[in-house]
C-alpha cells in the first residue's frame, strides 16, 4: 500500500437513505420478501384447496382480515416495483440478438409487458370460465 | 520502504508514459526480457496526452497508395526541413507498428469486408489515415496501456514527477524524482534514460494541449547537455473551439467539412489552396497544411472578413451537410465536444473555430534512433526531434511517429543498456545536490510577493505576443528579454503549500522552470531563423531562404546557463528542395 | 445570474489533519465555467495549495472526477451554472481514501486491473505481424461501447457495493473484461472467467446499475456484470451436467 496517511471515510449504515436511487435499489432487493410471501401465500391456498370446503372458507375468512389484507396491499406494491425494476434492467443483463442485429432495449421491455399481459388473460381465463 | 536517496536501480528508465513511452517499454520488454524496464510518468499513463489526438494516423496500406507518396507528402509538409532518411524509415515502419497495435488490440474503424478503413487527411495525397472514429489517440493509449500490463518486467512509478537527469562524463545515469503521493526525493538509476514527456504547448495562452504538457523531458535534456533543435516550429491547429481551446479533429475536414469566413465564403480559395469543390480534394483547399491554413485565418481577420466572438475573431467551421449519420459514426466525439463546451449541435450549426497551438515540431535532437548526443539518453514523441516534421507537420503523422520512434529508441536503449555498467558512486552526490535545491531553493523558499500562477500568465501573454502565427525579429527580442525577466521573478516566487504529499504547487512551480527554459529556446531559436518556412513566418523575412537556411537549428545550453543556437544540415536524399504545391 | 457562486470544497492534509475539513471559496460564476475551471481560479488566485488532479479538460483523460453534491462527476464537463445559485459541495470521490484534498488514492484499482488479463489473448501464436486481422464494422460494434471507458473512477465512486467491500473488484475492471471477451480477435474469455467468479468478481455486484448512471462515456458497466453472470452461470450448469470432454 502507499505510505502515506490516507484518510478512509466511513460509510454512514444509512447510505441507502442518501439517494433516490440507492434508495429505489434497496427496495426493490427487500421486493424479494413479498415475492417470497405471495408465494406462501398461495401454497396455503393451495393447501386449503386440497383440504376440502371448509379449510377453504377458513382460509378465505382469514386472508379477508384486516392485517393480512393490509400486508397483501403493501406486498402487491412492492411487487409490482419488483417487476417494473427488473423489467427495465433486464436489457442490461442480456444482450438479445436476433438474426445477428441486437434488439433495441425498449422491444425487449415491451416484449415482457406483452408475456406479462398474456399469461395474465390466460390465466384469468382460466379462473373465470 | 527505506529512505535511501537511491530508490531503486533498473537497466532501462522511460520518462513518460504516452504512447512513445509505453510503446518504447513493450519494445524492450520483448527485445531482450532480462532487462528490467521502468516506465516514470507524473500522471497515470491512461491520462498522458497521447489520449486527447482524435483524427487519425497515417500509414500505407491502400492499393493505390506509395510510400514514397508518404515520404514526399510528408517532405514537402515539412518545408523541406525534415530529415529525409528519418522520413524514409518512418513512413517504410509506420504500418507494421499499426498493424501491431491492431493485434493487441486497438478498434480501428473498418471497411464493410473487415478491411481497416482509411480517411484523408490535410496535405496527404492519397487516403492513408488510420483511425478510430475520431478517439484514435484515446484508443491507442488504452491498446498500449493495457497491453503493457501483461509485462511484467515493466515497473510502474505512476505520479512521480523528474526533476533531474543524473549525468556523469557525458552519461546518464538515472534520474531523481519527486513521488507526488509522498512528497519524497529519491533517485531512480538507469543504464539507459528514454524521455517520452510529450509537448509543451502550456508555453502559450491558448493551446489544443492539456494541463500535463509543459515540456519538462525538454528541459530535462536541455539541462542535462543534449540539445535542442529547431525549436521555432510551433504549429498552429487551424480549428479549435474558443475560450477552451478544445481539438476539433482535422479529420472533421477529411470527412468533407468547410471552412467559411463570416460571409459564408470559402476563403482558402483565396490563398493559393485550390479551388472549392463539393467534395473533398486531397491536397486541396481544407485539406491543406495546418500552417497554411493558420496563416490564411490572420490574413482574413486582416481583411475583416472574420466574426467576433467574446474570445477573438472566429471563423466557422460548417459539418452540416455531412449529416447527422456521418457525423455520429465518423465524428462522434467533436459532436459530443461541441454540445457539450460549446451547446450547438454540429448537425444544425456552424462551429466557430480559431487557430491554436497544438503541437511542438522542434524538441530533443535525435538521431534516426532517438539517441541524443548524450550517452545513453534517448528521446522519442513529440519531445524529440528526429526529424520527420521539419517546419510543418502533416495531421496524422504525430501518432505513427511515436510507435516508430517509440520503439526504435526503445530498442536501441535496450541494447545501449546490456552493454552499459551501472551508475558510478558520485550519481549519489549529484541526487544529494538535487533533493538540497529542492528543499532549500524551491520549498524552502519564503513565499514572497511573487506568485507562480502570475509569472506563467505574464509567460504564456508573452510567447503568444512574439512567437505568434506570424513573428518579427524585434517582437522575439523583446519576448526573449522579458522571459530573463520572468525567470528572475521566478527566483523570488515561494511555494506557499507545506505539505508534502500532493504538493500540486510545488510541480506548477518546477514546471514553470521547464517552460521559462523551453519559451526561451523557441524565441532565440526563432531569431536566428532570419527567413519563413512553415510553421515559422516571418514578417520582416517573408521569403524561404534555402541558401542560409536549409539547417536544422541547435540549440545548446552554455555554462552561464544562456543559450546558443548552431545550424546542422539537413538530411537530403532523394528529394531535392522545391516549391509546395496545394490545390493545383 | 447572480456573479459569483460558492464552492465548499473538501479539504484533507494528512501531515496535519486528522480528518478532512470544508473550506468556501466564493468563484465568479460565469456561463462557460466548469467545476474545474472554479476550482482552478481558486488554485492560481486565492489558495495555491488547494491539490487536485486534472489533465485534459475535455473529458476524456478521466483524471478531474470528484463528487459534485454527492454525485460523481467529472468536473471538467460539469458546469457551474447548472448549480446555480449554489452553493456546490466538491469532495474527492466517494468510496476511495483520500489522500490529499481532492486527491484519491486509485491504488486498489490500479493493482487489480492487470488481473482481468486487458489484452487481446490468442490461441494461435503469432508474433509476426503480416496482415491485419479482418473484423467487420458489426464486431466492432459488438464490443466497442465496453472500450470507451476512461477510468475515471467515476463507477467504483457510486458503486455502494465496492464502498462496503473494497475487495470487490469492481464495474470499470469488469467491463474492461468484457470488451475484450466479445472482441472477435481475442480467445481469452475462458481465462478471465476464472478470475471474475472468484469472490471478488461479478458475484459481489448486486446490480444497483449506478455505474451505468454516472458513467460519463456510456460504457454501461452493469450490463456487462449481469451478462458475466449469466456467462459464468452457464458455464457452471455445462460443468455440472456435461462430460469434461463436450464442454
Amino acid at each position: 500500500m502507499t505510505e502515506v496517511r490516507t484518510y478512509r471515510r466511513p460509510m454512514s449504515i444509512w447510505w441507502w437513505t442518501k439517494k433516490r436511487s440507492y434508495f429505489v435499489f434497496v427496495m426493490r432487493e427487500l421486493s424479494s420478501i413479498f415475492v417470497a410471501w405471495f408465494v406462501v401465500f398461495l401454497l396455503l391456498l393451495v393447501r386449503a384447496v386440497g383440504r376440502g370446503g371448509a379449510a377453504y372458507d377458513d382460509f378465505l375468512d382469514w386472508a379477508a382480515s384486516p392485517g393480512i389484507v393490509v400486508l397483501n396491499f403493501i406486498a402487491m406494491g412492492f411487487l409490482l416495483l419488483h417487476t417494473v425494476t427488473w423489467f427495465n434492467l433486464t436489457p442490461q443483463a442480456m444482450a438479445v440478438r436476433v438474426h445477428g442485429r441486437p434488439v433495441p432495449p425498449a422491444v425487449v421491455i415491451a416484449s415482457q409487458y406483452v408475456g406479462l399481459v398474456v399469461v395474465s388473460a390466460f390465466v384469468y381465463w382460466l379462473v373465470t370460465r | 520502504m527505506s529512505d535511501s536517496l537511491v530508490r531503486a536501480a533498473h537497466d532501462v528508465l522511460i520518462v513518460g508514459g504516452g504512447g512513445a513511452g509505453l510503446r518504447a517499454a513493450i519494445a524492450i520488454a520483448e527485445t531482450n526480457p532480462q532487462l528490467d524496464v521502468a516506465v516514470i510518468s507524473k500522471v497515470y499513463p491512461m491520462r498522458s496526452h497521447t489520449v486527447s489526438a482524435e483524427g487519425g494516423a497515417a500509414g500505407v496500406i491502400a492499393a493505390d497508395d506509395t510510400l514514397d507518396e508518404h515520404i514526399y507528402d510528408t517532405i514537402s509538409g515539412s518545408d523541406w526541413l525534415g530529415d529525409q532518411d528519418a522520413i524514409e524509415a518512418f513512413a517504410h515502419e509506420a504500418p507494421r507498428e499499426l498493424l501491431q497495435l491492431e493485434h493487441w488490440g486497438c478498434p480501428w474503424s473498418r471497411q464493410p469486408d473487415g478491411h481497416i478503413a482509411v480517411r484523408a487527411f490535410g496535405g496527404m495525397k492519397k487516403m492513408r489515415t488510420w483511425f478510430a472514429a475520431d478517439k484514435t489517440g484515446f484508443h491507442m493509449l488504452h491498446t498500449l496501456f493495457q497491453t503493457s500490463l501483461k509485462y511484467n518486467e515493466v515497473t510502474r512509478y505512476d505520479e512521480v514527477f523528474v526533476t533531474r537527469l543524473l549525468v556523469d562524463d557525458g552519461r546518464v545515469h538515472g534520474a531523481v524524482a519527486v513521488g507526488l503521493m509522498t512528497g519524497k526525493i529519491q533517485a531512480v538509476t538507469g543504464k539507459a534514460v528514454i524521455l517520452c514527456t510529450g509537448g509543451c504547448g502550456k508555453v502559450f495562452p491558448f493551446t489544443t494541449n492539456a494541463n500535463i504538457n509543459t515540456g519538462d523531458g525538454m528541459s530535462l535534456a536541455y539541462r542535462a547537455g543534449a540539445p535542442l533543435k529547431d525549436m521555432e516550429f510551433v504549429q498552429y491547429h487551424p480549428t479549435g473551439l474558443p475560450f477552451t481551446g478544445i481539438l476539433i479533429t482535422e479529420a472533421t475536414r477529411a470527412e468533407g467539412g468547410w471552412l467559411l469566413n463570416k460571409d459564408g465564403y470559402r476563403y482558402l480559395q483565396d490563398y493559393d489552396l485550390g479551388k472549392p469543390s463539393p467534395t473533398p480534394e486531397l491536397r486541396s483547399m481544407e485539406l491543406g497544411p495546418r500552417d497554411r491554413l493558420s496563416q490564411a485565418f490572420v490574413h482574413e481577420v486582416e481583411k475583416g472578413r472574420t466574426s467576433d466572438s467574446p474570445w477573438g475573431p472566429v471563423v466557422h467551421l460548417d459539418l452540416r451537410h455531412l449529416g447527422e449519420q456521418v457525423i455520429d459514426t465518423r465524428l462522434p466525439f467533436v459532436r459530443e465536444l461541441c454540445l457539450k463546451y460549446e451547446r450547438i449541435d454540429p448537425v444544425h450549426e456552424l462551429i466557430p473555430v480559431r487557430p491554436v497551438v497544438h503541437y511542438m515540431m522542434g524538441g530533443v535532437h535525435t538521431d534516426i534512433d532517438g539517441a541524443t548526443p548524450v550517452a545513453g539518453l534517448y528521446a522519442a514523441g513529440e519531445t524529440a526531434c528526429v526529424s520527420i516534421n521539419g517546419a510543418n507537420r502533416l495531421g496524422s503523422n504525430s501518432l505513427p511517429e511515436l510507435l516508430v520512434f517509440g520503439a526504435r529508441a526503445g530498442r536501441a536503449a535496450a541494447e545501449y543498456a546490456s552493454a552499459a555498467r551501472a551508475a558510478p558512486a558520485v550519481i549519489e552526490a549529484q541526487a544529494a545536490d538535487e533533493v538540497r535545491r529542492l528543499e532549500r531553493d524551491v520549498m524552502g523558499r519564503e513565499p514572497g510577493t511573487e506568485r507562480i500562477s502570475t509569472i506563467r500568465d505574464d509567460m504564456q501573454a508573452t510567447m503568444e505576443e512574439a512567437a505568434g502565427i506570424y513573428r518579427t525579429g524585434p517582437a522575439m527580442a523583446k519576448g526573449a528579454d522579458a522571459l530573463a525577466e520572468l525567470q528572475q521573478r521566478l527566483l523570488k516566487a515561494g511555494v506557499a503549500d507545506t505539505s508534502r504529499s500532493f504538493n500540486t504547487e510545488l510541480t506548477a512551480a518546477l514546471e514553470l522552470a521547464n517552460m521559462l527554459d523551453i519559451g526561451e529556446c523557441i524565441l532565440r531559436s526563432g531569431l536566428e531563423r532570419e527567413e519563413s518556412r512553415g510553421a515559422h513566418q516571418r514578417l520582416d523575412f517573408p521569403d524561404r531562404d534555402d541558401r542560409r537556411f536549409l539547417i536544422h537549428h541547435l540549440v545548446h545550453r552554455n555554462p552561464d546557463e544562456t543559450p546558443r543556437v548552431a545550424p546542422l544540415p539537413v538530411t537530403i536524399t532523394r528529394w531535392p528542395p522545391g516549391e509546395r504545391i496545394y490545390g493545383r | 445570474m447572480p456573479d459569483s457562486i460558492r464552492l465548499e470544497v473538501t479539504r484533507y492534509r494528512p501531515d496535519t489533519d486528522s480528518e478532512p475539513q470544508r473550506q468556501e471559496y466564493d468563484v465568479p460564476l460565469r456561463k462557460e465555467w466548469t467545476v474545474l475551471d472554479g476550482l482552478n481560479h481558486v488554485k492560481n488566485e486565492v489558495d495555491t495549495t488547494l491539490s487536485f488532479r486534472w489533465s485534459c479538460r475535455m473529458g476524456i483523460c478521466g483524471s478531474c472526477g470528484m463528487n459534485v453534491d454527492g454525485e460523481p462527476k467529472l468536473t471538467c464537463a460539469t458546469f457551474l451554472t447548472d448549480y446555480a445559485p449554489g452553493p456546490v459541495r466538491v469532495e474527492p470521490l466517494a468510496n476511495f481514501p483520500v489522500v490529499r484534498d481532492l486527491v484519491v488514492d486509485l491504488f486498489d484499482f490500479m493493482e487489480r486491473l492487470p488481473r482481468v488479463k486487458p489484452w487481446i489473448i490468442r490461441d494461435d501464436d503469432v508474433t509476426e505481424v503480416d496482415g491485419e486481422y479482418l473484423q467487420t464494422p458489426e464486431e466492432l460494434d459488438a464490443y466497442k461501447q465496453f472500450s470507451m471507458c476512461i477510468n475515471c473512477m467515476l463507477c467504483y465512486s457510486a458503486c455502494p457495493v465496492y464502498g462496503l467491500d473494497p475487495t470487490f473488484i469492481g464495474p470499470a475492471a469488469i467491463a474492461l473484461a468484457e470488451r475484450y471477451d466479445l472482441d472477435s480477435r481475442d480467445h481469452g474469455a475462458r481465462e478471465r472467467l476464472d478470475v471474475l467468479i472468484e469472490h471478488e468478481g461479478v458475484w459481489g455486484c448486486t446490480f444497483v446499475g449506478e455505474c451505468t448512471r454516472v458513467c460519463p462515456k456510456h460504457v454501461d458497466p452493469a450490463g456487462a456484470i449481469q451478462r458475466y453472470k449469466l456467462k459464468a452461470a452457464k458455464e457452471s450448469v455445462k460443468a455440472f451436467l456435461l462430460p469434461r470432454g463436450t464442454r
